[in-house]
């Protein structure tokens, strides 16, 4: 009996192994490119890292096609300002709901429940035209300022404050005299700070990965962030290029979002379930 | 004493309860002017003749419902639809099946697996990852003289290398691959959350009656996670409607061989790119018709979770799986007395 038990124990961690390493094997062998010369890389795959990291990581910051120093910041601002505005907005319109009884409360809350689901690719075409009439075409404004009405986010905040909230910490602000936007600054926001970590990472994430919308909007060299990059690397004549700078740029474009969730995951992995309404 | 008090706070609610409309307003400006026109003007667009022919600008004029006859008249767009479908299936089947199996394991209390943390924050990773540089690895990983041809001839599995991106097959496998490694591991944090959810005392009674785990997993846990299964089978399904950066930039915008990876995003983004902006209204407005169908049911879904319809539903299948333990529990006695000795 137990060694069946032990057996089934056994087959169970040698598959949860194996998807382990599907999932890092990627990874690995990206990094291990990364730190080889084009040439070696030429040679066929080898698993042993390479000697060439500082070499690659140099050139291709400084490389004249492509603007990877600037991606790099236009993608750090654009996704920063984003996660902020995202977070602050979204907990100060759950806040609104939550604590204020006006009229019309559920169906604002059903209203923003709805329009959580719409792909954002379908308004695409009104929104690249609204920009262009707006003359905000080439401008990371349509990129930031939309966060502030993120549905996903304030389904979240809501979630947070029905469990976490008490009305009476409100009212014993009110009563200490402090005004209603004091209180959600002063009171609410501390209050709120692990909902702001996870929902802040998962806005910056998304704003770091997001390719569509910049690809049609950014035109100018120095506007580009960091997928637009990519997808120009993937367009030019391939063989012309150096494969370690391929890798290192690669390398580059993921690695803040995999430190962000290695020095956070405990947070995030149990944040996913309790939104539950991503992608 | 208490009834000047009580007035006072009634009063004091009323005041406070007009802040609820200043809280709430950055987000519904924002949204009407970034996203509520920009999908009524979508709409609008996509009943005008509007295109571009070099640097000549055609209409705008009213030509109603022509995009659409052209849109559906061209058998294009039913040939994206499929391609957009097939490459979800590649990778939202093996997605459901592995995560089930998955979030089963972590989630039962007689297995007690170790490192259940660990393998959840590694399965999720993927998840983080920018779609676009995600794609771009395995463009490298793939391409015909990379390290996964070196290493499939290192070991003699083939002679040749593979033209993986030549193959429309192998282009599709390998976007659903992508879509798989991707999603798995949010999907088993999803329904483990769900089997957490099972009173452990069903799995004790099962245990006790000797039920074996695949019986465990078939009478008790499937069909009581079926609305959470619900739920990620139908948002999978919208994000899969929306697929385009992995597709888009594995095959460098063109579709894969004779545009058998080619999703409809895809062609809306031709579209767009080209300034296209009728026929892409129109292609729009059909995307957003399949993205409304799909969040009506989830939107049902959650709703009637709201209203604790859902509890009821729970309650009743936990008394199905009550039941049906109970009747597990007889014909294994059955089973036993009539079973050869």
């Amino acid at each position: 009996m137990t060694a069946k038990i032990d057996g089934k124990r056994i087959l169970i961690y040698v598959v949860l192994i194996l998807f382990t390493v599907l999932c890092l094997a990627p990874f690995f062998m990206l990094i291990i490119n990364a730190t080889h010369s084009h040439p070696d890389i030429q040679k066929g795959f080898s698993a042993l890292p390479g000697k060439a990291l500082w070499n690659n990581l140099n050139h291709v910051l400084h490389n004249d096609n492509l603007p990877v120093i600037t991606g790099l910041v236009n993608s750090m601002i654009v996704s920063v300002c984003t996660a902020a505005l995202s977070v602050y907005f979204s907990a100060l319109t759950a806040y609104g709901i939550h604590v204020y009884n006006f009229k019309y409360k559920t169906q604002v809350f059903s209203f923003i429940l709805l329009i959580m689901l719409v792909p954002s690719q379908i308004s695409a075409l009104g929104f690249i035209r609204e920009m262009m009439a707006f003359g905000l075409m080439d401008s990371f404004i349509p990129l930031i300022i939309p966060a502030v009405a993120t549905p996903a986010t304030v389904f979240f905040m809501k979630q947070y404050l029905e469990s976490t909230l008490s009305l009476e910490i409100v009212e014993a602000s009110r009563i200490d005299g402090a005004g209603e936007f004091r209180t959600y600054n002063s009171i609410i926001i501390p209050l709120m700070k692990p909902a702001f970590a996870v929902q802040g990472i998962f806005s910056f994430v998304y704003s770091w990965n997001n390719y569509f919308l910049p690809s049609l909007l950014l035109e100018s060299k120095s506007m580009k962030t960091l997928p637009i990059l990519i997808a120009q690397l993937r367009s030019a004549d391939f063989l012309k290029f150096d494969m370690g700078q391929i890798y290192m740029l690669i390398t580059l474009a993921i690695l803040p979002t995999v430190i962000v969730y290695i020095l956070l995951s405990k947070n995030i992995v149990g944040g996913i379930a309790l939104g539950g309404v991503k992608g | 004493m208490q009834s000047p008090e009580k007035a006072a706070t009634v009063k004091n609610k009323i005041n406070f309860d007009k802040w609820g409309y200043i809280f709430i307003a950055p987000f519904f400006l924002v949204y009407a002017i970034f996203s509520l026109w920009p999908l009524l003007s979508t709409f609008y667009n996509s009943f005008f003749e509007n295109y571009m022919v070099g640097l000549a600008q055609v209409g705008p004029k009213f030509v109603g419902v022509e995009n659409y006859q052209t849109v559906f008249g061209n058998p294009d767009m039913l040939k994206y639809l499929g391609n957009t479908l097939i490459m979800w299936v590649i990778g939202f089947v093996p997605q459901l099946a592995v995560s089930l199996l998955l979030a089963f394991w972590f989630s039962s209390p007689l297995l007690r697996i170790r490192g259940n943390r660990f393998f959840k924050t590694v399965m999720y990773m993927p998840n983080l990852i920018m779609a676009a540089a995600f794609s771009m690895l395995f463009f490298t990983l793939f391409a015909d003289n990379g390290p996964i041809n070196d290493i499939m001839m290192d070991i003699s599995i083939i002679k040749e290398p593979f033209r993986f991106l030549s193959s429309a097959w192998a282009t599709r496998g390998l976007v659903g691959a992508m879509n798989f490694l991707m999603w798995f591991g949010n999907t088993t944090i999803l329904l483990m959350a769900a089997m957490m959810g099972i009173d452990p005392g069903l799995y004790e009674a099962a245990s006790i009656d000797g039920a074996t785990s695949g019986q465990v997993f078939r009478q008790i846990t499937l069909p009581l996670i079926r609305p959470i299964m619900l739920y990620v089978f139908i948002t999978s399904m919208i994000g899969g409607i929306q697929m385009f950066d992995i597709p888009q930039i594995l095959t460098n915008g063109k579709g894969g061989p004779a545009r058998t990876a080619m999703t409809l995003v895809m062609f809306l983004n031709r579209h767009l790119y080209s300034k296209n902006y009728g026929l892409a209204g129109a292609v729009s407005v059909v995307l957003f018709a399949l993205a409304l169908i799909l969040s009506i049911i989830v939107f049902k879904f959650m709703y009637s979770d709201r209203d604790g319809k859902k509890a009821k539903a729970k309650e009743k299948a936990a008394a199905k799986a009550k039941a049906e333990a109970a009747a597990l529990e007889q014909a294994e006695v059955l089973a036993q007395e009539g079973g050869p000795r």
